[in-house]
C-alpha cells in the first residue's frame, strides 16, 4: 500500500520512467522469492486470447451426446426454469449440437470438428469444462473475467500483471492489445477491458493494429522524416534538462525517457509488423496470408512477435462471438477465422521453446444455452448467454498438458464436477506468474484493492 | 548522554511523524491514540477485530476502550489500561507460536518492532482512546503569531516550517506567478500582454488585481466545472454495451460551469445537486442541479433486468455522495459493516434509503428564445392532433387503458405471461433510447392516476404506446386505423419547434420499500430500513422521515464536521497538487491524517465564515505566500520532505489532458473560447471508436474543433483518446484525485497527432504574422514566451535557433517533405518554424504549471 506522490516519486528516479520494476516490489519486502515473486514463477508473459461474445462450448469443447434424445423437446424441469432470453425469446427447448467431436492426441481430449486446428494440439491444452460465473449480460461479464469485477473502473488483468512484475521491454509497452472480428465490430465494452481503471495510465493495455497505424499516433506527421524527428528529440531532450537543472524536478528525465520510448517504439512498432522477417513456413502456418485467417493470424503472429521481444502481456480481443442466431454459420466463419491461428501460436511457441515461460489462455466471457434461441417467438439457430458452466483453455508455463478438468451434467447446464469461478481462474493465472493474489494489492480510495476482489483460490488441480 | 544514545534520539526523531511533538512526564514521549496507535491498529488489526460485527474473530474488537478491554472468551483481556503483562495483546503480538502470534503470518500482516513499542508505550499509558479526528466538528484556533507573517494561512504554515527548522521558498518570479494562478483559476494560460501588464504593474495590489479578473472570468466556471464533474462523474452516454448517446446531459455540466461562475453558495450547491426537485416551488434551475445525480450508468441491452440496474445506479449515488461530500469510501459497506469506519451495513442502506424513493426523469427546460415559438406552435399541434385522434378517442383511450393495465399487472405478476414480460421490459429500456430521458418515467407516468397526470406527461406516454404497440394490439390498432394515423402525428411533430429538455429527478410515484441487501444481492433483501444518517455524525433535523432535501441541508449545517473540511482539502489539492488530507477521497480511519490539522480546520471555518463562498475561499488560498512560492525543489528539501507535506515549496503540477489541450490551442492562436453549450467532438483517428460498440466519432467542423476540452464529447466506452492517454478518469464513478502519469503515448499524443501539429502550424503562422520582418532570434524569442511567457535563456536560445538552422536546411534540401509539413498550414508559414513550434508546445515546462 501506498500513495500516490511516493509512487510517482519512485517512477522518475528509475532509468526509463515506467515500470522497471513495480514499486509494489519494493514495499512488499517480506516473502518474496530470488525472483522478485512470492513463489518460483512458471511463466514470464501471458497470452490472453479472448474469445468475446462467448462461444458456444457445446459446439466446441464440451460434448453432450445424451442431449441429441432430447432434441428439440422441452429442457427438463428439474434442471432449471424455462431461462428467459437477452433479446426477448423464452427458452426451453433443448438444441443438440450437430457438430461431431472424437477424441484426439494421446491424452483423448474429446473436441469438435469445428477446431480442427486446435485439437491436433491437444496434448498441449489444459481444458477447464467447469468454469461458471454469475454474470449474464456482455459488459459485467466481461468486466469481471479482465478486472474481477462486474463493475467499470477497475484495472485489467494486464494491468495488474505489469504492475506486480514490470515491464521488461525497452521499445515497447508491456501490455499490448490486439483486436479483431468477423465484420459485426466490437461486441462489449470496449476498452475498459484494458484500461487501468484507477492505475496510472501507463499500466494500461495499448491497443496494437495489425494493419494501418500500429499504435495511435505512432507515425510522424507527414514531412517529419526520422532524422527530423530525431533531432525533434534531441533538442527536447536538451531543453528539458536545462529546465530539470532549474526546478530540480527529477520527473523532467522520466519525461525525456518517456519521449525516447516514444522514439523507439516509432521504429519498433514497423519492425513488430514486418512479416518478412518470417519464413514462408511460418507465415502459411499461421495464415497471414489467407482472407479469412489474416486478421486473426497476423495477431496471433504479433503475439509470438510481442513475447520474443519482452511484452509481458499480451491481449487478443477476438469479438464476434455472440451468436444468438445463424449460429451455424458464424460458429464456422469465427472458427475459421481463428482456430487453425491460434493451434499456429501454440505450435510455434513450442519449436521455438517459447510455450515453457509463456502461459497461453483461450476463455470468452461465458457460455452459450444448452437450450436454443427463440426469436420473435420463432426458434432460431442461435443460443443465449450462458454462465453457469462454459468451457476455456489454458496452455504452456506450468499447466498440466493434454488435460480435462471439471465437467457439466448431461445438458452442460451446470457444473457438476470441480467448478472453478472466473476469480480462481485469475489467481491461478497470478500464481503461475509467481504472484500471490492475495497480496498483490492497490491502495485506492482507502482500500487495498485485489483482481480478485474478495474472493479466488488457485486451481492447484492443473498445476504441472 | 552516550554518543549512541544520542544518535538513537536523533534517528528517532526523523522518523516521527510531521507534526508536533508532545513530551510526557518522565521524558517518554506521549502517545496519542489518533496520530499514533490508530494507523496500526486499523492496517494491522481491524480486518478482524474491527467494527464488522460479521468478520469479527474471538468476540474481540479493538476500535473502542470497552472493547479491547472486555473479557474475553479465553478468559483474558486484550488490553488492561496501564498494566502490559497483563494485557493478553501484548502476549499474542511477541508470541513465537505461529499458531499464537498476532497477526497470523497467513494475513501478511505482521508489525514492525518499531509499531510494537508504540502500542507498549500506549498501554503503559494507560491505552486512551480518542474520536477519529475527522468526525469531531472543526476546531476553531487562532492562526499561530509569526512575526512578519499576516495571511492565516502563512502563519500556520510558517509556525510550522519555524519548528521544523525548515524556510520557505521565496516567491515565483511574477511569470511564474501569473501563468500560475491564470492556469489555477480559468485553466487557460494568461495572454502575453496580461504577462506584462503584471510584470510591470508597480501598484501593491497589482497581484490581487490579476486575481480578481481571473474570479470574474467566466472561464473560471469552465475550470472548476471540470474539477466538479470529475466527482460527479459526467458523461455523454449511457455507457454499457450499446452506449446510447445522452445529448442533453451537457446541460448538467452548462449547469454547474455557471454555478461557479455565480459564485453560488456551496451549501445552495449542494442542496441544489442532491435535493433540488424537492424545494418549495423549485425552478427548472434548481430541478436541473439534480443532473448531478443522472450520471450514473444506464442498462438497455435486452435481457438486462430493470430492477438490477436501478438498484445499482442508487448504490453509485448513494457512493458518490460518500465520496463528494463525506470523503468516506461507503462502497465497502454495500456487502458488509465497514471494516475500518464506523459505518455498518444498516447504516449504508439506510443513506441509500434517501435516493431509493427518487426516480430519473427530465424536464422540459427550454433554451433562451425557444419556449415562446414552441408554446404558440404547440397550440396549432394540440389542435390538429386531437383532430386526427377525435374518430378513435374513445376506442383508443380504451385500449391505452387496458395496456397501462396490463404492464402494472405484470410488474407485480412476472413470469406469468411472456409476452408482457417484455412489453413491461422494453417499456423501461426504449423510453427515450438515445434522448438521455430516464428509463424508468414511463412506468411512473403510468402509476399516477390519469387525472393527476400533467398533459405533457400523458402526451409522452400516448407517443411511447404509439410507437411500441404490442404485438396482441396489432389487429385492433389497424383497425383503428392507427397505423394511418401515426404517421400523420409524426409528421405534425416534425414541424413543432425544439423545446429542449435537461435531466432531473422526481420523487417515485409509487413508494419503494427500503432493505438492507444481504451481501450486497439485490435479490436478497434483508431488513427492512428507512432514511437515516450514520449515527457516528450528528443527528440529521427534520420533520418526520427525513427526505433527500434534509439529507443535504444536513450536509453543510454548521455542526457537520466534513463537508467543509472535505471541500477545502479539495480545493487546496488543486491549488498545490496534494490535498491537507493527501487522501482526499478518504477522511476515515485509513485515510491519511491532515498534515495542517490546525490550518484544515481553520480553512473549513473560514469557507463557512464565508458564507460558503467557493471565489472568496480560493481567492484566499491564492493571495497567500504560502501559494506563491517558487516551485523549484531543493536539495534539502527533497530528502527531508520529499512529497512536500510541509509546503516549504509550491509544487510543479503535469497539466490535466484537457489543460494540455486548451493551453496548446491557446498559445497557437486556435482557441475557440466560447463558453458553454452541447458537447463537441474534436478530431480523432476512426480506430478509437471502433474500440467501442456502434459508436462512430463524427468530428465536429468549423470552429467547433477548437473548443475548449471540458466541451469534448464524453462517449464512456471509448473516451476521446488524447484524454485517456493524460489521466482523464473512467466517467463511470466518482474520482477525486486524478492520476499524473508520464508515459510514451502521451509523447506521441503530442508528437504525432494532427490536432497538436496543427496547432504548431498555427503557432509558426502566427509568430511569422506578429513578428513579420524581424531577425530569426527576435522571432525566437516572440515564440518563445508565446509558449512559456518567459525570455528564453542564452544557452536555450542558441540551441533551438541552432535546431532551426539544421530544419531549414533538411526542408531546403527536400522540398516535398516542407510542403507536406505546411499542408493546410496558413500562408506564408516556414516549414523549419513548424518545427520549432511542435518543440516548444512538447517542452515539458509548457505541460506544466510550475
Amino acid at each position: 500500500m501506498f500513495s500516490m506522490p511516493s509512487r510517482r516519486d519512485f517512477l522518475a528516479g528509475t532509468s526509463h520512467g515506467i515500470g522497471a520494476m513495480a514499486l509494489w516490489h519494493l514495499l512488499a519486502r517480506e516473502g518474496l522469492t530470488a525472483t522478485g515473486t512470492h513463489s518460483a514463477p512458471r511463466a514470464k508473459n501471458v497470452i490472453f486470447l479472448f474469445m468475446m461474445g462467448g462461444q458456444s462450448q457445446l459446439d466446441l469443447y464440451d460434448p453432450k451426446p445424451k442431449m441429441k434424445e432430447l432434441n428439440g423437446q422441452p429442457i427438463p424441469a428439474h434442471l432449471t426454469m424455462a431461462k428467459k432470453s437477452a433479446t426477448g425469446g423464452i427458452l426451453e427447448t433443448v438444441q443438440a449440437s450437430p457438430r461431431k467431436f472424437q477424441p484426439y492426441g494421446q491424452c483423448g481430449m474429446e473436441l469438435s470438428e469445428l477446431i480442427p486446428h486446435t485439437a491436433k494440439m491437444a496434448d498441449e491444452i489444459c481444458l477447464i469444462r467447469s468454469m461458471h460465473c454469475e454474470q449474464a449480460n456482455h459488459d459485467p461479464a466481461q468486466l469481471l473475467m479482465h478486472c474481477g469485477t462486474p463493475l467499470f473502473g477497475n484495472p485489467s488483468m494486464g494491468c495488474w500483471v505489469n504492475y506486480g512484475l514490470g515491464s521488461e521491454c525497452q521499445n515497447m509497452p508491456g501490455y499490448l492489445v490486439l483486436l479483431s472480428d468477423d465484420g459485426h465490430g466490437i461486441e462489449g465494452a470496449g476498452s475498459s477491458l484494458w484500461g487501468s481503471g484507477f492505475m496510472p495510465s501507463n499500466y494500461r493495455g495499448v491497443s496494437f493494429r495489425n494493419s494501418g497505424e500500429p499504435v495511435l499516433h505512432i507515425q510522424s506527421p507527414r514531412g517529419i522524416s526520422a532524422a527530423t524527428q530525431r533531432a525533434r528529440l534531441d533538442v527536447l531532450q536538451d531543453l528539458n534538462q536545462i529546465h530539470q537543472k532549474a526546478t530540480g524536478d527529477a520527473e523532467i528525465a522520466s519525461r525525456i525517457a518517456a519521449y525516447e520510448m516514444a522514439f523507439r517504439m516509432q521504429s519498433a512498432a514497423p519492425e513488430l509488423l514486418d512479416f518478412g522477417q518470417e519464413t514462408a513456413e511460418t507465415r502459411a502456418m499461421y495464415g497471414v496470408d489467407a482472407d479469412q485467417t489474416r486478421s486473426f493470424g497476423s495477431n496471433c503472429l504479433l503475439a509470438r512477435r510481442m513475447v520474443e521481444r519482452g511484452v509481458r502481456f499480451v491481449h487478443l480481443v477476438h469479438s464476434t462471438w455472440d451468436h444468438h442466431g445463424d449460429l451455424t454459420r458464424r460458429l464456422q466463419l469465427n472458427c475459421g477465422m481463428t482456430d487453425q491461428p491460434m493451434a499456429a501460436l501454440l505450435q510455434d511457441l513450442k519449436q521455438r521453446g517459447l510455450l515453457d515461460e509463456t502461459l497461453v489462455i483461450c476463455a470468452g466471457e461465458f457460455g452459450r444455452t444448452p437450450m436454443g434461441e427463440v426469436r420473435r417467438g420463432v426458434q432460431s439457430d442461435g443460443r443465449d448467454h450462458h454462465p453457469f458452466a462454459f468451457s476455456i483453455w489454458m496452455a504452456g508455463a506450468g499447466v498440466k498438458a493434454g488435460h480435462v478438468h471439471g465437467a457439466t451434467d448431461d445438458f452442460g447446464y451446470n457444473v457438476v464436477e470441480k467448478p472453478v469461478h472466473v476469480h480462481d481462474l485469475q489467481a491461478t493465472i497470478l500464481h503461475l506468474l509467481g504472484i500471490n493474489h492475495e497480496q498483490l494489492t492497490y491502495r485506492h480510495a482507502g482500500r487495498d484493492y485485489r483482481l480478485t476482489d474478495v474472493a479466488g483460490k488457485v486451481v492447484e488441480d492443473i498445476l504441472a | 548522554m552516550t554518543h549512541r544514545s544520542l544518535g538513537l534520539l536523533l534517528f528517532a526523531l526523523m522518523l516521527a511523524p510531521l507534526t508536533n511533538r508532545e513530551v510526557a512526564a518522565g521524558d517518554e514521549p506521549a502517545v496519542r491514540f489518533n496520530r499514533d496507535v490508530l494507523p496500526i491498529l486499523a492496517d494491522q488489526c481491524f480486518a478482524c477485530h474491527g467494527f464488522d460485527n460479521a468478520k469479527r474473530e474471538a468476540g474481540l474488537r479493538l476500535d473502542s476502550l470497552a472493547g479491547s478491554s472486555a473479557v474475553l472468551e479465553s478468559g483474558t483481556r486484550a488490553i488492561v489500561p496501564g498494566d502490559l503483562t497483563a494485557s493478553e495483546l501484548w502476549k499474542r503480538i511477541n508470541s513465537d507460536d505461529p499458531e499464537l502470534v498476532m497477526p497470523p503470518p497467513a494475513t501478511g500482516h505482521r508489525l514492525t518492532p518499531d509499531q510494537k513499542e508504540t502500542l507498549k508505550r500506549w498501554i503503559e499509558q494507560g491505552a486512551k482512546y480518542e474520536a477519529h479526528w475527522a468526525f469531531v466538528p472543526p476546531h476553531a484556533e487562532e492562526p499561530p503569531v509569526v512575526a512578519g507573517v499576516n495571511h492565516p494561512i502563512d502563519r500556520f504554515i510558517r509556525a510550522r516550517l519555524a519548528a521544523e527548522g525548515v524556510g520557505p521558498a521565496p516567491a515565483a518570479d511574477r511569470a511564474t506567478l501569473i501563468r500560475r494562478v491564470t492556469l489555477d483559476l480559468t485553466g487557460l494560460p494568461p495572454t502575453l500582454l496580461e504577462v506584462d501588464a503584471f510584470v510591470n504593474d508597480t501598484r501593491p495590489d497589482a497581484y490581487e488585481r490579476v486575481v480578481q479578473r481571473l474570479l470574474s472570468s467566466e472561464h473560471f466556471g469552465e475550470r472548476w466545472a471540470r474539477w466538479w464533474l470529475d466527482l460527479a462523474h459526467y458523461g455523454d452516454s449511457d455507457g454499457y454495451l450499446q452506449d446510447f448517446l445522452r445529448p442533453v446531459a451537457w446541460r448538467y455540466r452548462q449547469w454547474v460551469v455557471d454555478a461557479f461562475n455565480r459564485n453560488l453558495s456551496f451549501d445552495q450547491f449542494t442542496i441544489q445537486q442532491l435535493a433540488g426537485d424537492l424545494l418549495p416551488n423549485a425552478t427548472a434551475s434548481e430541478i436541473m442541479g439534480t443532473g448531478f445525480l443522472r450520471n450514473t450508468l444506464s442498462n438497455r441491452e435486452g435481457g438486462a433486468d430493470l430492477e438490477e440496474y436501478r438498484v445499482n445506479q442508487v448504490l453509485d449515488r448513494t457512493m458518490t455522495l460518500g465520496t463528494t461530500w463525506l470523503g468516506l469510501t461507503t462502497g465497502c459497506a454495500q456487502c458488509h459493516d465497514h471494516k475500518f469506519d464506523p459505518i455498518s451495513q444498516r447504516e449504508y442502506y439506510q443513506l441509500y434509503a434517501f435516493f431509493n424513493n427518487a426516480d430519473e426523469a427530465n424536464i422540459d427546460a427550454p433554451l433562451p428564445g425557444e419556449r415562446e415559438a414552441w408554446e404558440t406552435a404547440k397550440k396549432e399541434y394540440d389542435r390538429q392532433r386531437a383532430e386526427l385522434l377525435a374518430p378513435v378517442a374513445e376506442p383508443f383511450a380504451k385500449l391505452l387503458a387496458d395496456w397501462e393495465q396490463k404492464i402494472l399487472y405484470t410488474e407485480t405478476h412476472p413470469g406469468e405471461d411472456f409476452a408482457w414480460d417484455r412489453t413491461l421490459e422494453l417499456l423501461g429500456l426504449q423510453w427515450g433510447q438515445s434522448l438521455g430521458e430516464g428509463q424508468l418515467e414511463g412506468l411512473n407516468i403510468i402509476k399516477i392516476p390519469l387525472a393527476e397526470r400533467t398533459p405533457r406527461q400523458q402526451e409522452r406516454l400516448i407517443d411511447y404506446f404509439l410507437h411500441a404497440v404490442p404485438a396482441e394490439y396489432s389487429a385492433r390498432f389497424n383497425e383503428l386505423k392507427l397505423n394511418e394515423i401515426v404517421p400523420k402525428l409524426d409528421a405534425l411533430a416534425k414541424n413543432l419547434p425544439t423545446l429542449s429538455r435537461a435531466p432531473g429527478l422526481m420523487k417515485s410515484t409509487a413508494r419503494r420499500h427500503n432493505h438492507i441487501f444481504v451481501r450486497g444481492e439485490y435479490l436478497r433483501p434483508g431488513d427492512e430500513v428507512s432514511p437515516a444518517t450514520p449515527a457516528s455524525l450528528p443527528a440529521i433535523q427534520s420533520d418526520g422521515e427525513p427526505t433527500r432535501l434534509d439529507l443535504a441541508r444536513w450536509l453543510v449545517s454548521p455542526e457537520h464536521p466534513l463537508t467543509a473540511r472535505v471541500t477545502v482539502n479539495r480545493l487546496w489539492q488543486e491549488l498545490f497538487g496534494r490535498g491537507i488530507v493527501a487522501t482526499s477521497e478518504n477522511f476515515g480511519v485509513r485515510g491519511d491524517r491532515p498534515a495542517h490539522p490546525e490550518l484544515l480546520d481553520w480553512l473549513a471555518l473560514e469557507f463557512q465564515r464565508e458564507g460558503w463562498s467557493v471565489k472568496s475561499i480560493l481567492r484566499t488560498i491564492v493571495l497567500s505566500e504560502t501559494y506563491k512560492q517558487s516551485s523549484a525543489d531543493r536539495p534539502e528539501l527533497a530528502e527531508r520532505d520529499p512529497l512536500n507535506k510541509l509546503v516549504a515549496r509550491q509544487a510543479r503540477l503535469r497539466l490535466s489532458g484537457e489543460a494540455v489541450r486548451d493551453c496548446s490551442l491557446a498559445v497557437s492562436g486556435l482557441l475557440n473560447p466560447v463558453v458553454g453549450g452541447p458537447s463537441v467532438k474534436p478530431p480523432q483517428p476512426a480506430s478509437v471508436s471502433k474500440e467501442g460498440y456502434a459508436n462512430v466519432w463524427v468530428a465536429s467542423t468549423g470552429p467547433d474543433r477548437y473548443r475548449r476540452g471540458i466541451y469534448t464529447f464524453i462517449q464512456r466506452t471509448s473516451p476521446y483518446a488524447q484524454f485517456v492517454t493524460f489521466d482523464m478518469p473512467d466517467a463511470s464513478r466518482s474520482c477525486t484525485r486524478r492520476e499524473r502519469s508520464n508515459t510514451p503515448l502521451q509523447a506521441l499524443n503530442l508528437l504525432n497527432d494532427p490536432v497538436f501539429f496543427e496547432a504548431a502550424q498555427s503557432l509558426a503562422a502566427r509568430v511569422q504574422r506578429e513578428a513579420a520582418g524581424r531577425s530569426d532570434a527576435e522571432r525566437l524569442n516572440h515564440a518563445f514566451r508565446l509558449v512559456l511567457l518567459r525570455e528564453p535563456l542564452p544557452h536555450e536560445s542558441t540551441r533551438l535557433l541552432d535546431y532551426l538552422g539544421i530544419q531549414r536546411k533538411l526542408f531546403e534540401q527536400d522540398a516535398p517533405a516542407a510542403k507536406d509539413v505546411l499542408r493546410d498550414a496558413p500562408p506564408g508559414t516556414e516549414a523549419g518554424w513548424v518545427a520549432l513550434a511542435s518543440v516548444l508546445l512538447n517542452l515539458d515546462e509548457f505541460l506544466h504549471r510550475e
